[in-house]
């Protein structure tokens, strides 16, 4: 058994040393001073913190709805949920594409001479088209992230005790105020674990971001796509470079993490 | 005033059927029974944390059986004591106060007033975690009793404490329901502490052919 896990953690190690013996320092530095990597780079850090701050967002109290509350299709939300997690990367990204550009029979009825899509009424009613731009990428990561944080909020409410929002609801309190008062503070450990989580999943987002977003430099590409092109078009050194960025950055994530673990079991 | 008028109340296969009793005002009433018969049940139905299914619950001659539990103005102390993680002493027992947008003032009078009257007053800035059974017991009685309740419900509260601390807790409440004149129903397993506190005592036993969960009122 010991050796198994021996054999795990040393495909970890190996692959992560490939990695670093594949490329030098001077090549690293090169590839990461390419314009076109560090636009991907700051596209990258944005929509992940925006994608993980409107899964927080959502999460919180959907997680809390899940774990407090018993209500008729409850288990079908919770199935729901989870849909994201198991769905193949590309079928999602396939998924948004058709939700935007595929005309539903109500709005045929409603739009009877107009063939009335979500993108293009997004586009020249609102004015904020989203496929193949930057909310494109967003919208594909906090799909994934979302479902992610919800299930690590629900756990975390799950193991708060629910008698103290009981008893704050005697004490002259709503549901809600229970809930924000009550609730909210205990679990801010788990929210930073939630948003921690659904960054590090946007961080790895790739299909979705492909097929919604499109890999268009400058524009929609982030550091996910980044390998993809450079690979595609023979700089293997440059997506080397680019992957050791990744993981330096899931590494933090995870460091992260641990930390946050330490001070829940403490 | 707590008065109960053919209260049923029903949780899965478990029921508890037709409940009436009286508690005066300033009564302190003492609810016995075996482990699993539903003393906690009605404790949580008159606070409003348990539907009833059918019947009447009063509070001070009010029916308050469709009201939230925030706006019957019952103190409930359970028997976990379910004190707030995150919050101090201090804050515990302003909560109900702040959530009825009290003066400030008028909050730190009142913080005051309890935490002399329990003698948590060293304790005000301490957060919960690191509190004996006793000093946390106190905590929830304060918070309890912050909002000035005319009804208090208290579920097991001396049963985590040992037999000095127990005594001592005994003369505390004994002192809080006259001093205050609060409508107390308490819900024990200790016949030495029935005695000692009750005005009245409700006993609940269930039939043997039947199944049903009776109950009778002695003392008055």
């Amino acid at each position: 058994m010991g050796g198994l896990s021996a054999c795990f953690i040393l495909l970890i190690v190996l692959l992560l040393v490939a990695d670093v013996m594949f490329t030098s320092p001077q090549e690293f530095a090169s590839a990461l001073r390419k314009p076109e990597i560090q636009a991907a780079f700051r596209l990258t850090i944005l929509t992940c913190t925006i994608a993980a701050v409107l899964s927080l967002w959502v999460a919180t109290p959907l997680g809390y709805l899940l774990s407090r509350f018993q209500f008729p299709g409850r288990r079908i939300v919770d199935t729901i949920v989870d849909i994201p997690i198991v769905l193949p990367p590309l079928v999602l990204g396939l998924s948004l594409l058709i939700l935007f550009h595929q005309p539903f029979p109500f709005t045929q009825w409603l739009f009877p001479d107009n063939n009335w899509t979500l993108e293009t009424w997004l586009r020249e009613d609102v004015g904020f088209p989203i496929t193949y731009r930057w909310p494109a990428v967003i919208l594909a990561q906090f799909a994934v992230s979302c479902a992610f944080a919800v299930r690590t909020m629900r756990v975390t409410f799950d193991q708060i005790n629910p008698r103290a929002e009981d008893v704050a609801r005697t004490l002259g309190c709503t549901r809600s105020q229970a809930f924000m008062k009550v609730a909210l503070p205990q679990a801010w450990r788990g929210m930073i674990t939630a948003g921690t989580i659904a960054w590090a999943r946007a961080l790895g987002e790739f299909g979705p971001i492909l097929v919604f977003a499109g890999a268009t430099r400058f524009r929609t590409e982030v550091l996910s796509t980044t390998v993809f092109l450079e690979l595609s078009v023979g700089q293997l050194d440059a997506a080397v470079a680019v992957s050791l960025l990744m993981v330096a950055m899931a590494i933090v994530v995870l460091l992260i993490l641990r930390w946050i673990g330490a001070g829940l079991t403490s | 005033m707590i008065e109960l008028s053919s209260v049923t109340i029903r949780i899965g296969d478990f029921q508890l059927k037709d409940l009436s009793f009286r508690i005066n005002t300033g009564q302190y009433a003492v609810v016995m029974g075996k482990t699993g018969i539903g003393k906690t049940t009605i404790l949580e139905a008159i606070c409003g944390l348990r539907a009833v299914h059918s019947g009447r619950i009063l509070i001070n001659g009010v029916d308050v059986t469709r009201w939230t539990p925030a706006d019957r103005n019952v103190g409930y102390m359970p028997q976990d004591l379910a004190l707030f993680p995150s919050m101090t002493v201090r804050e515990h027992i302003e909560f109900a106060m702040k959530v009825r947008s009290r003066p400030a003032k008028e909050m730190a009078e009142r913080v005051t007033e309890l935490a002399s009257l329990l003698e948590i007053t060293p304790l005000l800035n301490r957060r919960i975690k690191g509190l004996s059974g006793g000093e946390s017991q106190r905590v929830a009685l304060g918070r309890a009793l912050s909002f000035r309740p005319g009804v208090l419900l208290l579920d097991e509260p001396l049963s985590a404490l040992d037999e000095e601390t127990r005594v001592t807790a005994q003369g505390l409440l004994k002192n809080l329901n006259k001093v205050t004149g609060v409508t107390i129903l308490h819900v024990t397993h200790n016949q030495e502490e029935a005695d000692a506190l009750g005005d009245c005592c409700i006993w609940l036993t269930k039939e043997k052919s039947t199944g049903k969960v009776i109950m009778q009122k002695a003392g008055d």
